[in-house]
């Protein structure tokens, strides 16, 4: 049976290998989905994405703070059925301000560098999603979740 | 690409391509061997059929429904069943069957052919997957050999290949397979000849049989044996053979035949003919430059070369090698018709006499030295018919997969495993023990005193009649105690009975089989109808043996758990009289007695994982093999000890580590089953089509991962379990 730790290292990693997620958000209860450059802190209690603040989801997610982001590692092939991981989080997004983002654009921007210019212009905004819990789903159909301790 | 290729036209780089048997057979047609006419089907026309329809990525999804080092042999033999069918209903593509339409039918027409497999992996010299892919004989005309060529693909994932593969670490994603068609040489004598023997370096070995040379491949034809001496060529001794069969052509593939008197006198080569194919396969190996194992037939007088091959090391020498046990899982019909009547004969009614004796003694009568010698006595009778429970019943539950896999060709039905309505119904033992229950808790429901006076227990209070009908099931099934109370440790009384028919009586009896005797008849027609005129009668012996098999697939336990009943009730009486303070001197002999047969102490039974600190990790969406279809929601019963049993309340959800036959009475209060063990003929699986549940198997850490009283649903159909609510 998968542990708690063998369950974040398998986070960790698709995490380490993907660039790109899906946010969903929504607009007076219609879905909305978008695609961001993310990044993940080592605790796995944060995603991170940076936004321009005229898009629909910063405006949707300023009026409802409840998201969700899905990670996968699929690569077009029909073998991602049986071979790709999709990890969806839950949780709840705000941007963040002042002396709190640069610690974190710095690592945001190791894995991002060439969205330097980008995350710098005062149009955009650093977005943290404090994550609920984790659904895993491997081999097809199996679904495991991580509820994170408040 | 070349999807078909002649001997002629193979070439040095082709030998992936073709594979070891086509490559092998293309070099002894250019070394001057006779060989029959020949054709290779490439492993690039395998893989433009799988790629085409789709089924490459379906076989990886089916063999990666789970860890494949998890999943049991039942399981495998499941996949292996499931992809065979994918291959059977799935056509060739346009652009493909028109090329080997056109190639078959202008080299062979209506001959008959032998539809060989030729994997690239078979046949060098670190694996040998000799028998684990199929070959077929005797294939006629374009269609039929179309649909062989698919055969002999989907053997590539045979239960038996995929073990294999899985043993020496062959990746399943590079597998692939290229398929030889020959033309059927009908040789009146054959055989095999080994240049080098695997006992002496020194001497080869040629077995030959009267007629074709399936037989003596398959084991079922002794064969005439000559050994060689290799530096000589010379016979060194001849060990002759009973000579009572040969294979025949018969009108579909072979047929065992009685040999023909004449014949029977003398063997199949004269000692010219030893000398003469003995000297042509040491040619073969002069070729190969390697020891080779030839196959020959004499097509009146003149030898024709089959197929050659290198000798591997594999044979039977390496320990680690367990080919030969995955072969002896598939047992022949004639092979299950003999095992069939030593069960039937002479096995069951032994397991129940020995039952019976056992049982006539009662332990609580025995003085201490002689209650010491009983315990000891049943255990070594528990253990023999264990032994033969694993030796002899085992591998007659073959006898499902054999009909499953005759009616799958036959039939090409959309579910592989619809032939399993035709076992069912059956009169197993476990259904008649819940008949019995049901009736019992029928009277209970119609009888407010009756429920009462079991409420309290009160076995006084119970009237006659009722009282006439338990002691009958008692005496047939026991009283079910031990099965509640944990059997090592069982604790004898009626108390777990009678709460098992207070909870029948409170909620309306099961409905039963859904299953209706018209579709019956109707999938029992068509499946006869399918086969074919000529094998009717044998399809017909096939499914009565099936259905034995099926039956007794879940009777055996039973039996098997009466014996052990036996051995339990005197370790139970040693146990009481150790507790016992006034039986003192009870205590040294009965206790040795104890630990001799392993009754000394009890390790406990391991609990759910212990919750993690802080986060928590939940299963949502469990996998596992569909095995009884519907769907149907429930809290979880999970099954973790004996015990766990007794709690179990209508409507809930079966959620045990492996259904065993003993356990099965508590299924009519059931609304579904979920088992950790996996596989579509098991017990579980057995007993909730009875019933008509949703059933999965194969969940690994099923009793860990879900908890009692957890809201799940079980989705029979696509083998999903799905935990709580659907609220984030």
């Amino acid at each position: 049976m998968i542990s708690n730790d063998q369950f974040r290292k398998r986070l960790a990693e698709l995490f380490g290998s993907q660039n790109l997620a899906t946010l969903a958000t929504h607009t007076d209860g219609q879905p909305y989905a978008s695609l961001v450059a993310f990044y993940a802190a080592d605790d796995l209690k944060h995603i991170y994405f940076v936004t321009p603040k005229t898009t629909r989801k910063f405006a949707n997610l300023n009026a409802d703070s409840r998201v969700a982001v899905m990670v996968n590692s699929s690569t077009n092939q029909a073998s991602d059925f049986h071979r790709a991981i999709s990890v969806t989080a839950v949780g709840s997004a705000e941007e963040i301000e002042g002396s709190e983002t640069e610690p974190v654009l710095k690592r945001y921007l190791i894995k991002h560098p060439h969205l330097e210019e980008f995350v710098r212009s005062p149009t955009c905004a650093l977005v943290r999603i404090s994550v609920k819990t984790y659904y895993m789903v491997k081999n097809f159909q199996n679904v495991m979740e991580l509820h994170l301790k408040p | 690409m070349n999807w078909i290729l002649s001997t002629e036209e193979i070439q040095s780089g082709d030998r992936h391509r073709v594979g070891g048997k086509g490559y092998a057979l293309s070099l002894l047609a250019k070394n001057g061997f006779k060989i029959p006419l020949t054709v290779c089907i490439t492993s690039d026309a395998y893989q433009e059929y799988v790629v085409s329809t789709g089924l490459r990525e379906r076989i990886l999804l089916e063999l990666h429904r789970k860890d494949f080092k998890e999943m049991r042999w039942e399981e495998i033999w499941d996949c292996a069943t499931r992809i065979r069918n994918m291959f059977l209903s799935k056509p060739f593509p346009d652009d493909l069957s028109r090329e080997i339409r056109t190639a078959i039918g202008g080299r062979f027409r209506d001959k008959s052919v032998a539809v060989r497999s030729s994997a690239p992996e078979e046949d060098d010299a670190q694996s040998s997957f000799a028998g684990l892919h199929e070959s077929f004989i005797n294939v006629a005309g374009v269609e039929s050999i179309l649909k062989h060529i698919r055969l002999v693909w989907s053997s590539l994932w045979s239960d038996a290949a995929l073990l294999y593969r899985q043993e020496i670490g062959l990746d399943v994603e590079k597998s692939s397979m290229a398929v030889v068609v020959q033309e059927t040489v009908t040789g009146d004598r054959s055989g095999v000849t080994f240049t080098q023997s695997p006992n002496d370096e020194n001497q080869g070995v040629i077995e030959s049989v009267y007629g074709l040379n399936q037989g003596l491949v398959d084991g079922n034809i002794e064969p005439d044996r000559w050994i060689m001496d290799r530096s000589r060529n010379t016979i060194v001794n001849h060990t002759p053979a009973e000579r009572k069969y040969w294979m025949v052509p018969g009108p579909k593939g072979v047929r065992l035949a009685e040999l023909p008197a004449e014949k029977s006198t003398h063997p199949p080569l004269n000692s010219q003919d030893v000398n003469f194919v003995f000297k042509t396969a040491r040619k073969a190996e002069e070729s190969f430059k390697m020891p080779q194992d030839v196959e020959w037939t004499f097509d009146k007088n003149s030898l024709v070369l089959l197929q050659s091959r290198p000798i591997t090391t594999l044979r039977s020498d390496k320990p680690k090698d367990e080919r030969g046990w995955y072969l002896s899982l598939h047992r022949s019909f004639d092979n299950l018709k003999a095992l069939r009547r030593k069960i039937e004969d002479e096995l069951v009614p032994g397991m129940i006499a020995v039952a019976e004796s056992l049982g006539a003694i009662d332990p609580a009568g025995l003085a201490d030295q002689d209650l010491a010698a009983e315990i000891k006595k049943r255990w070594e009778v528990n253990h023999k018919w264990t032994n033969i429970y694993w030796a002899d019943f085992i591998p007659y539950a073959h006898g499902v997969r054999l009909f499953g896999q005759v009616y799958n060709d036959a039939v090409h039905p959309d579910d592989p495993y619809e032939f399993i309505d035709l076992l069912t119904n059956t009169d197993m033992a476990s259904l008649e023990r819940n008949n019995m229950l049901m009736d019992l808790a029928a009277i209970v429901r119609s009888d407010k005193n009756l429920a009462q006076a079991l409420k309290q227990a009160d076995d006084a209070d119970l009237d006659a009649e009722f009282r006439s009908k338990m002691d009958e099931f008692i005496e047939k099934f026991g009283d079910l105690s031990c099965a509640v109370t944990g059997g090592r440790n069982c604790v004898l009384g009626t108390g777990p009975l009678f709460q098992l028919l207070l909870e029948m009586a409170n909620h309306p009896a099961p409905t039963g089989s859904h299953r209706k005797n018209d579709r019956l008849s109707q999938l029992h027609q068509n499946f006869l109808d399918s086969v074919g005129e000529y094998q009717k009668a044998w399809a017909e012996e096939l499914l009565e043996l099936a259905r034995s098999s099926y039956q007794m697939r879940d009777d055996d336990n039973i039996y098997l758990g009466r014996i052990e009943a036996q051995l339990l009730a005197a370790v139970q009486e040693a146990k009481r009289r150790l507790e016992d303070p006034s039986d003192h001197p009870a205590s040294k002999i009965l206790k040795q007695a104890l630990e001799e047969v392993d009754f000394g102490t009890e390790s406990p039974k391991s609990g759910p994982a212990a919750a993690a600190t802080g986060d928590n990790l939940q299963a949502r969406q469990l996998l596992g093999q569909p095995a009884g279809p519907g769907i149907a929601k429930g809290k979880a019963r999970v099954i973790r000890k004996h015990s766990d049993l007794a709690d179990f309340k209508y409507g809930e959800v079966l959620v045990c580590d492996a259904v065993d036959p003993n356990i099965t009475f508590v299924v009519p209060l059931a609304t579904a089953v979920v088992e950790r063990r996996g596989g579509m003929l098991i017990h579980g699986a057995i007993i909730a089509r009875e019933y008509g549940l949703p059933c999965i198997t194969g969940i690994p850490d099923a009793t860990s991962l879900i908890q009692t009283g957890d809201e799940i649903t079980v989705d029979g159909y696509l083998g999903i379990v799905t935990v709580g609510d659907a609220e984030l």
